[in-house]
């Protein structure tokens, strides 16, 4: 039984497989496209400007990347704090971690004004810039969590998976401060220069990076009709909710923070209540579907109960929205208050100064951002069908149902 | 002692005299004007002995004046449009004081700060200051991550968003980059003004004064030492190069 459960890769559906493989697909080759076209005609075609300089391709791309840290926090709590359950998750955990990252750097790269000079960018480095130490993160963390996928993996390096899983543990902490980081030590913008920037995003990785995990890990057990314990999707529903609670509460205080300096009254009014589409996607994207919402879902008591799409998996797809939507007011919304030059001064010029900046993304921009998820979607899609990443629980055969719940 | 000997020991002492006067003509001048020119030949590179700046006077910009944008764009072979994407690296702005009503303009550009913000940020090192205080971006270096434009508080950076053809020879561009004022840089090695101030000056309205914010005999040096001036951001503590009297 065991056996068979572990073995991801011999339940057949290899049309349905295909079909998957497909859909990413057509994700990268848009991205391909775009980047191509791009590449020839500049970012002109964008709705990208010397305003808005970071668009729909960074806010997919952050949220990936930060993602990527925080699907790794199941194979952590395994590893590190020694929880059989998140033990069994690890491989998987690893693994999407590895896609997710594949995928946020893969929108970053296509979208460089130079992406023939990657080069440049591997083998020059200004230890002064936090992007700098990004970029070492990043390559660290392909490393190591590669690494650690081979402990984890192959029985007779299994002593190992406790002290590199403690590596990349701490790695990961270092790589989500540091991209939280990139927007903290932007010194002139009202909406970054916090140092709350690196802890939230460390609390929202764990949050998003969680989420992802759980949607995949249902689609794998129901795609291999199996049912995953009642207990550990409490346990998961209960750790989401922590996450996202603790993520509502670091949004709380950064923005009660921000309203206690008088200088930043005019930028939380600009997000809070009369920005526009960044006002709408604060309070309905990153508050009401991205916490609100499933809060109220994970907390609900229900009896065992059959449904179609369960909450446990509903909530963490809200979180993934939330997610996304709080990455466009943060990235895009942080660019479009303008720079204050003059304090006390209305400021007006041919270069925009002084006026909320206008933001349209382009086709091209869509294309890159579903590409970093189509590259994510598809090294997952691949992954879980040739290697054994399927959860190894010990399974009871009365279970082998598509309950949800 | 022997004649051949004595011989041989004034022999020794002329050849010593005879050195050392040569050596005295040789290195001579070469210490003399190292010592009072303090100036470089253009083969040389840029000294930290100087930090180029300019004072900005905006009771004396013209309203609605923009020569200096036009004598910009006319130098550094920018096309002069003013849409979302094209580059502007110096504008006119239009400053109003919200008690007051009272209203002023002034040239905006890159600040050349002693602290750059868009150097510290730079991951490939590709923005850079020049050790006589210039604010550079190194074109065969630029990755265009655009995050220096991010990290400037003067908004003074642009990305070039189109392919670039008809350059000038001395101002090199290139779509995918990104690019800002450069003091003329071209303009400044070859000891000549930046293009914005000498047409400031071919106005009559002598607002930009230029200069080495370092020599004590320079106009720029006199004129900060004997009036009140400011830093944009001076919160910001980033020590630039340009500073701005009247506001």
């Amino acid at each position: 039984m065991a056996h068979e459960v572990c073995v991801n890769q011999g339940g057949g559906r290899t049309v349905e497989f295909f079909a998957l493989l497909g859909l990413g697909g057509v994700l990268i080759l848009g991205a391909l496209f775009a980047f191509f076209t791009l590449e020839h005609h500049g970012h002109v075609l964008t709705g990208m400007n010397n305003q808005i300089v970071w668009g729909l391709p960074h806010v997919v791309a952050v949220f990936l990347i930060v993602s990527a840290s925080g699907a790794l926090n199941v194979a952590s709590i395994g590893s590190v704090f020694g929880k059989d359950v998140y033990k069994k998750r690890a491989p998987l955990s690893g693994m999407l971690a590895l896609a997710l990252l594949s995928g946020g750097l893969g929108v970053l790269v296509l979208d460089l004004g130079r992406p023939d000079r990657l080069i440049v960018a591997m083998t020059h480095y200004n230890f002064h810039s936090i992007f700098a130490w990004n970029m070492i993160f990043y390559n660290g963390f392909f490393a190591i969590v590669g690494l650690y996928l081979v402990t984890l993996m192959e029985r007779k390096l299994k002593y190992w998976s406790r002290p590199v899983g403690f590596l990349a543990f701490f790695w990961r902490l270092g790589l989500t401060t540091a991209t939280g980081s990139i927007f903290g030590f932007i010194v002139a913008r009202a909406g970054y220069n916090s140092a709350l920037m690196a802890p939230m995003f460390i609390i929202m990785s764990f949050a998003y990076g969680l989420a992802i995990f759980m949607v995949v890990q249902a689609s794998m057990y129901s795609w291999n009709d199996l049912t995953l314990d009642l207990t550990i999707r409490r346990r998961m529903k209960k750790l989401l909710a922590v996450f996202v609670g603790a993520s509502l509460y670091f949004t709380v205080v950064f923005h009660l923070t921000n309203l206690y300096f008088a200088k930043q009254w005019d930028y939380e009014q600009f997000i809070l209540l009369d920005g526009g589409i960044f006002t709408v996607l604060f309070w309905v994207g990153q508050v009401f579907i991205g916490a609100v919402l499933p809060l109220s879902l994970l907390f609900i008591n229900r009896s065992q109960g059959e449904h179609l799409v369960s909450f446990s998996v509903l909530a963490p797809l809200f979180v993934v929205v939330g997610g996304l939507c709080q990455m466009y007011v943060t990235i895009v919304g942080g660019q479009a208050y303008p720079l204050t030059l003059f304090p006390g001064h209305e400021v007006r010029s041919s270069f925009y100064d002084g006026v909320v900046h206008a933001y349209h993304p382009g086709i091209y921009e869509w294309l890159l951002g579903l590409g970093g998820i189509g590259i994510a979607f598809t090294l997952t899609v691949v992954a879980v069908r040739v290697f054994k990443f399927l959860p190894q629980d010990d399974f009871k055969p009365v279970l082998m149902r598509r309950s949800t719940d | 002692m022997s004649d051949s000997m004595n011989s041989k020991l004034e022999d020794r002492r002329d050849f010593l005299k005879a050195g050392g006067l040569v050596a005295g003509v040789t290195l001579a001048p070469g210490l003399l004007f190292y010592g009072v020119a303090q100036s470089r030949a253009p083969e040389e590179g840029a000294s930290s002995r100087q930090r180029w700046g300019m004072l900005i006077d905006t009771t004396k910009c013209g309203d609605g004046c923009s020569d200096c944008v036009t004598a910009c764009n006319t130098e550094n072979g920018l096309s002069g449009k003013t849409g979302p994407q094209d580059s502007q690296w110096i504008r006119k702005v239009d400053v109003k004081d919200l008690r007051t009503g009272y209203v002023q303009s002034l040239p905006m550009m890159c600040q050349h700060c002693d602290n750059p913000p868009c150097v510290d940020v730079c991951p490939t090192g590709a923005s850079m200051k020049r050790a006589d205080g210039i604010v550079l971006v190194d074109r065969h270096a630029c990755i265009g991550c655009r995050y220096c434009m991010m990290a400037c508080p003067y908004k003074a950076r642009s990305f070039v968003h189109e392919p670039m053809h008809d350059q000038k020879p001395d101002v090199p561009r290139g779509k995918g980059c990104v690019e800002s004022c450069t003091f003329c840089v071209q303009r400044v090695d070859k000891g000549e003004q930046p293009a914005c101030v000498e047409a400031c000056d071919a106005k009559g309205h002598k607002a930009m004064l230029f200069g080495d914010l370092k020599d004590p005999q320079s106009a720029i040096f006199k004129a900060l030492k004997s009036t009140d001036s400011v830093e944009v951001r001076a919160d910001l503590a980033l020590d630039t190069g340009v500073r701005y009297q009247g506001i």
